[in-house]
């Protein structure tokens, strides 16, 4: 059990934290042909865009409504009509997917008012689907703004069942600390049991780093609008991550199907209960090659554990990757030694650690001397190096690595591979012993020694 | 009208400014900023202009009031580099909350500029207003004055909110911070004839390093460099200087020609992009300094180096014009290098199809014409769309950008290569001419292109598959086929 302490800075020093809008702007670019837009002023979208450039390595369609200091003032109904009329007369998108910022919020304007009139003025609007989301960047995270994104998509999207339900098909909610390479392993899985999962937002089809034939502003892949009006059929609706558990529950009761919540994916029993879960809930026993991936993990665990038995580590995470990652890692005979993320979790509490300070870099840095091991995103590289601790990692952004999409860590083999990454990240800034290694502080040196004789 | 606005006002009417110079004062007073197009616009803020512009200066801490977007978002991300201090790449910020909105954050602010001077111990602190703040009237300027007066160090309010306008006009905003509060604050304890200043150049990749041992050579001393590699102190005693460099007009032409006017600095704008370019910059610093009470004989010495270093620039180069020569260039960059970069690349007979003017002055465009000739292809807004096709249409053989469109060129499986801000080599000056030529060789010849080009074998018509094995099961599969 950790207590939670909120730092109480009045400056914020290296920032472990992103904003709420961009994270809502991610989860609207898992949907397909949809054009994400920041309500507010033009360097908010700017940087959120070069930050998943840079993370993505992918042209990112993201869009603003430009709002100067008058706009603001004045309140931005023209600059919401106009920013959706530009989207839509040059590339007509399926979704225009809106977020606020902390400006328009402060000076309180109603989108959803004004989506509303833009509507009745632009009839042609008629098959666009006009999402808005209030995601003030003074609040919260970046997981808020991507778990308040998912539930106004289901919202606005899913429509109550019409047809028979297909127990087969799965709403799969899954958290924004899931990679491209994780979703497509929880596909996989699903479907070697035979179930057929849809995932909202799903950004292994957007943002996998394929090469597509044609230009195209809006998003390419992602879930089909209508695949998502259909979910009112699903026959179940599993989440990841404890971020989903609003917009999971007001599924399963908005189209009346159970609710499966998995705080996360990463570890041995953690899997064994997904695929306990999975079994009993298709009737279909779990496949060979898992049972074979499941040995394969154990004998990692066997491997792996000289390495991370006792190893201090100290993680700078959102609160879903945080517990995951952190939880495994005790498992696996680690010492939560600093943990610092970024907003408030239920999730925070159950870490095995003394204590989870919501904070910054600063202060993961000061928990992290001595540490064995570091993990947080890519700013953590300056910190690693004035410490000289070994440094993997983890979660977004990561810009200074390539296939940050691509890492996986969910599953047997998710959980296999992670291990061999901690390992060999250990192993691989192990130093040669030393004379002096063993030398206690008080005993003088040789050489001064000899110099007093 | 409020401080900030008159500042804006001030900036717009920069006399300088070869764009203005041509409108009616009523257009003028509307200043540079176009009308952004909601749901069409890209770029960055004023606040990410101001950011840019000021974070080269390499031992002051940079802290931004503001909710986490501003800097959160953005921190840790640009490649100007320092000799000494590493204190401006960490990201400072008051990450204002719900409480700080509805009350107010000039408390906090001030806590932050205590805990910053506390910690770090910084030579001067600036202070980055942004959007929410400015709105809910955080008087920054009162807690800067309040917080210098009792912790007895220079706390510089920069002035730049987003949403008064673009990037450009931010960097612009930042220079007049800098002419408020920073330079003629302080006095050099020597001053030579060989001191200079150079304006708008922010050591990116390290590129003022690429110069400066040539200056060093000819026994001229960069006072300050504004902003790149700069130590605060060095910003605060450049009007000693005796002649200036602007490197960029765009950026940084109010600080020049205030700096002219006030302390009768005399300037010229070069580029240190190209071998043309790069000796005559040297040659106009010379001239300038020679002007301004420096020994004649400089000049001597300048020539003799300028031709030591172009013949070497011009052997080193020799290898790679076989494989570069005729080749077609996409340019989608802005400002001074949509004109310098052009330059270069002729220098090396490699041709430019087209040039994009988007952040071009008209001084700029001139430029462009002088030296592709009046039918120059210069696009005033490329959108991706069109890059793309031009790049499919191989109408091109390489596209130069900054990093946002890589992925339009990367995705038409057309090389790319970055001049903008987050590129990765050095390309200033003689030996970085040499780097970029060799850098474009590697992109253009590198053996990827076959095979990304090549379509998959079941997409191919006529399969041509070359190796016994693969030929062996082609004709199996097709005897079981039929
Ligand atoms: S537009 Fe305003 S709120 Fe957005 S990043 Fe720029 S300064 Fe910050």
């Amino acid at each position: 059990m950790a207590t939670v302490r909120h730092s109480k800075k009045a400056c914020a020093v290296n920032p472990l934290k992103m904003s709420q809008p961009i994270g809502g702007a991610l989860a609207f670019m898992g949907l397909a042909d949809t054009m994400p837009i920041l309500h507010g002023s033009q360097g908010c979208t700017a940087f959120g865009m070069v930050l998943f450039v840079r993370h993505f390595k992918e042209s990112i369609p993201l869009q603003t409504t430009a709002m100067s200091e008058v706009a603001t003032v004045l309140g931005g109904f023209d600059n919401v009509e106009q920013a959706v009329m530009n989207i839509y007369s040059k590339s007509r998108p399926a979704i225009v997917g809106m977020c606020s910022t902390g400006l328009t919020e402060t000076k309180g304007d109603d989108v959803e008012g004004y989506l509303k009139l833009t509507r009745q003025r632009h009839p042609e609007l008629e098959d666009t689907a006009l999402i808005y989301v209030s995601t003030p960047d003074f609040k919260g995270a970046f997981q808020d703004g991507w778990a308040a994104t998912v539930l106004r998509i289901l919202q606005v999207l899913v429509e109550k069942p019409a047809a028979p339900r297909e127990p087969a098909r799965v709403a799969v909610l899954p958290g924004c600390h899931l990679t491209v390479a994780d979703i497509e392993e929880l596909r996989e899985i699903l479907e070697s049991f035979g179930l057929d999962p849809v995932f909202v937002p799903d950004l292994s089809g957007s943002l996998d780093g394929h090469v597509p034939e044609d230009f195209s502003p809006t998003t390419i892949g992602g879930t089909r609008r209508e695949a998502i009006a259909a979910l009112g059929s699903a026959g179940l609706v599993l989440a990841v991550g404890e971020q989903m558990r609003t917009a999971a529950e007001w599924l399963g009761q908005h189209i009346d199907a159970p609710v499966q919540l998995f705080d996360r994916l990463l570890g041995l029993g953690a899997t064994d209960r997904l695929m306990a879960f999975l079994a009993d809930h298709s009737g279909r026993p779990v496949p060979t090659k898992y049972r074979r991936q499941r040995s394969q993990l154990v004998d990692a665990m066997l491997d792996g554990h000289f390495y991370t038995g006792g190893c201090k580590v100290a993680i700078g995470a959102e609160p879903d990757l945080l517990q995951g990652v952190g939880q495994f890692l005790a498992e696996l005979g680690c010492e939560l030694a600093a943990a610092v993320t970024t907003t408030d979790s239920p999730v925070l509490e159950h870490l095995p650690t003394e204590e989870v300070l919501i904070g910054d870099l600063e202060d993961l840095e000061a928990g992290a001397a001595g540490c064995d091991l570091l993990i947080t995103h890519a700013h953590g590289r300056q910190m690693a190096q004035r410490l000289d601790i070994p440094f993997l990692r983890m979660g977004l952004p990561i810009f200074d690595r390539l296939g940050a999409a691509h890492r996986l860590a969910l599953g047997y083999r998710g959980s296999r591979d992670f291990i061999f990454e901690v390992a060999n990240a250990l192993i691989a800034h192990g130093h040669e012993p030393h004379p002096d290694d063993w030398r206690t502080s008080d005993a003088p040196e040789a050489g001064a020694a000899a110099a007093v004789a | 009208m409020s401080t900030l606005s008159s500042t804006v006002q001030n900036v717009f009417n920069e006399p300088g400014c070869g764009k203005n110079q041509g409108k009616s004062d009523k257009e003028r007073k509307k200043g540079c900023t176009k009308q952004l197009q909601p749901g069409a616009a890209a770029g960055g803020c004023a606040f990410d202009g101001a950011k840019i512009a000021l974070q080269p200066i390499t031992d002051v801490a940079h802290l931004v009031h503001g909710p986490i977007a501003c800097e959160g978002n953005s921190w840790d991300n640009r490649g100007a580099k320092s000799s000494g201090s590493l204190l401006y790449r960490t990201g400072f910020t008051t990450d204002i909350n719900e409480t700080d909105v509805v009350f107010g954050g000039e408390k906090r602010l001030y806590k932050a500029i205590r805990e910053v001077i506390d910690k770090y111990d910084p030579p001067a602190v600036f202070v980055y207003q942004t959007c929410i703040p400015a709105l809910t009237g955080d008087d920054i300027d009162a807690v800067c004055k309040a917080a210098r007066e009792k912790f007895g160090r220079p706390v510089i309010p920069i002035n730049a909110p987003g949403f008064v306008g673009s990037k450009n006009l931010g960097n612009k905003l930042a220079g007049e911070a800098l002419l408020e509060h920073v330079i003629g604050t302080e006095e050099p304890e020597v001053t030579t004839p060989y001191d200079i200043n150079i304006i708008g150049e922010y050591n990116l990749s390290g590129e003022l390093w690429q110069v400066r041992p040539l200056l060093d050579e000819l026994g001229i001393r960069i006072l300050a460099c504004i902003s790149g590699d700069a130590k605060y102190s060095e910003v605060a005693q450049s009007h000693r200087a005796r002649a200036a460099m602007m490197v960029c007009s765009k950026a940084m032409i109010n600080v020049t020609r205030k700096m002219e006017e006030r302390y009768g600095i005399p300037f010229f704008e070069g580029s240190f992009y190209g071998i043309g370019d790069m000796s005559e910059s040297l040659r106009e610093i010379a001239r300038l300094l020679i002007e301004r009470g420096a020994d004649a004989e400089l000049m001597t010495r300048t020539e003799a180096l300028i031709a030591r270093e172009e013949a070497r620039a011009w052997a080193a180069i020799a290898p790679y014009r076989a494989s570069l020569a005729g080749k077609r260039v996409l340019l989608v960059t802005g400002g001074v290098k949509s004109w310098s970069v052009v330059a270069a690349l002729q220098e090396i007979g490699m041709e430019v199809v087209g040039t994009s003017t988007k952040k071009s002055t008209a001084e700029d465009k001139q430029r462009i014409k002088e030296i592709m000739g009046e039918e120059a292809h210069m696009f005033d807004e490329l959108s991706p769309r069109e890059m793309f096709r031009i790049l499919k249409d191989a109408q091109a053989d390489i596209m130069l950008s900054g990093g946002r469109s890589q992925f339009v060129a990367l995705k038409a499986k057309m090389p790319w290569m970055d001049v903008n801000q987050e590129k990765h080599h050095a390309y200033a000056g003689y030996v970085g001419m040499v780097e970029m030529v060799r850098q474009l060789h590697l992109a253009l010849t590198n053996p990827i292109w076959g095979q990304v080009r090549q379509l998959a074998p079941w997409e191919s018509t006529t399969l041509t598959l070359d190796s016994p094995v693969a030929a062996d099961a082609a004709s199996t599969a097709q005897v079981e086929a039929a």
